[in-house]
């Protein structure tokens, strides 16, 4: 769609009243998210669910409940690749998994895990290093129809090769094939890997601690959030970690900027893997 | 035109060498934000920030989320991300899927750019293999700002520059050694 100046203050108008009706309509507050890339989103989806207008698409957002699983797809998290930045990866297995062993039991919180990619990309690392059958992971994320594509584990074939070459440089030990079947153009993951992985709905803005986890991690969903939903954010990932427990975030996040890493110790900062706690304690008992 | 307050650039296929001839050409002295996207296979842009930061004569950086966008100064796209500009001119990074087959991607930022700026920015297209950033051109166009394309004849790929300017036009459509000059006169006080 093109705009004048004038277009782009009505489309800015458009916009608050998507998040006001978003919010009282069905109580999703998306007020504190970036506004670019909200904009983009809200863009996209009102070109795809109608004629390209944010209040046409609002219209429906109040008037068509059905249609509220697809608009949250498409204002969550988007897909990420398995082992999407294998040094991250590489690290938690060297550097973290090791750390982690001295738990008699694991909780492991992936936020916002979008189409589960980076999920069984931890499963995966967990396995290889023993850890699998003690640990419980938690996959949430605010979108339900991602929920069920996570579940599935099946993602488009041709993703396949990069995949493995990030499998490799994360300092996989065997093949990334080892864990999946290719058909009919697809590749599915081995169920198996699934089978302590409870995925579930989780809204970072509005629900609180669920759990006690001693590694969570949440990897590129903050750029999406402005600067106090952030901070409400690591508070949050703060107050669900056992002590001396490990997070996680993306690459080119910035949670420095806002001041709520005073909790955090850098593990390796330029790879975003902080502990909570600076006590050389390896956790609180279980 | 008022002065523009931005000036933001987008390449693909020899693009590092175009950007080393425009960004060595600027004058140290300009005031605006110099935002850069550039297409590239590398994991990082720590090697072209380097590249460029020897050709040119005002600082070059990677672009950080959440980090004001800084007048004198060259911001690079970070590779793997999209770039955008809020309206309170700080940088926002989105792993959105990608556009065009590429993240980032100039429309991305180009349009952003437009809508943070109001239109008082100018967009530069230079030589590259595919159609991003005609659309991001127009966007910016409409809202106001100049638009500047490499002559696609003499850009090492001309697709890119071609394609702006079927679905962009151009204010000016220049060969790459009067682009620095050309920015200059627009941009400085």
């Amino acid at each position: 769609m093109d705009h004048s100046p004038d277009d782009l203050e009505l489309e800015g108008i458009e916009l608050d009243l998507f998040v006001e009706a978003m919010r009282r309509r069905h109580g999703y507050d998306f007020g504190q998210y970036a506004p670019a890339s909200l904009l983009r989103r809200v863009r996209q989806l009102a070109r795809s669910h109608g004629d390209g207008a944010i209040s046409a698409l609002t219209h429906r957002l109040l008037h068509e409940p059905a249609l509220l699983p697809q608009l949250l797809e498409g204002l969550s998290v988007p897909a990420s690749d398995m082992f999407r930045d294998p040094s991250v990866f590489r690290a938690l297995r060297e550097q973290v998994l090791p750390l982690l062993a001295s738990w008699p039991q694991l909780t492991i919180w992936q936020a916002g895990c979008a189409h589960g990619e980076e999920v069984y990309s931890l499963a995966i690392l967990l396995e290889e290093a023993g850890l699998y059958e003690r640990s419980q992971i938690f996959a949430t994320d605010l979108s339900a129809l991602a929920l069920e594509r996570a579940r599935e584990g099946i993602y488009p074939l041709r993703s396949a090769q990069q995949w493995s070459r990030n499998y490799l440089a994360a300092g996989g030990r065997h093949s990334l094939s080892d864990y999946c079947s290719a058909r009919y153009g697809l590749l599915k993951l081995d169920g198996r890997l699934r089978r302590n992985v409870t995925f579930v709905q989780h809204n970072l803005v509005s629900d609180g601690v669920f759990c006690e986890a001693q590694l969570v991690l949440c990897r590129n969903v903050l750029i999406y959030f402005s600067d106090p939903l952030q901070q409400h954010c690591l508070a949050l990932f703060r107050d669900s970690l056992a002590r001396g427990g490990f997070l996680c975030l993306g690459l080119r996040e910035r949670p420095d900027s806002g001041g709520a890493t005073a909790d955090f110790t850098p593990v390796d900062a330029a790879l975003r893997i902080y502990r909570r706690g600076s006590t050389g304690s390896p956790g609180r008992p279980p | 035109m008022k002065r523009p307050a931005a000036i933001v650039l987008g390449c693909s296929a020899g693009g590092p060498d175009a950007l080393k001839t425009v960004l060595g050409g600027l004058d140290p002295r300009l005031p605006q934000a110099v935002l850069v996207c550039c297409h590239t296979a590398s994991e990082t842009v720590e090697l072209l920030c380097g590249l460029l930061g020897r050709a040119s004569r005002l600082p070059v950086i990677e672009a950080a989320e959440r980090e004001a966008v800084r007048g004198g100064t060259v911001q690079v796209a970070p590779a793997g991300y999209h770039l955008l500009v809020e309206r309170d001119l700080h940088f926002t990074l989105s792993t959105d899927p990608r556009v065009n087959l590429v993240r980032p991607s100039i429309d991305v930022l180009f349009a952003s750019a437009a809508a943070a700026w109001r239109g008082a920015l100018v967009g530069v297209v230079l030589s590259g293999a595919n159609a991003d950033g005609a659309d991001g051109l127009r966007e910016l166009r409409r809202l106001g700002g100049c638009a500047i394309v490499q002559s696609p004849g003499d850009a090492l790929a001309g697709a890119m520059p071609q394609a702006a300017l079927d679905r962009a036009g151009a204010d000016h459509c220049v060969p790459l050694d009067a682009i620095a000059p050309l920015l200059n006169q627009l941009c400085l006080p």
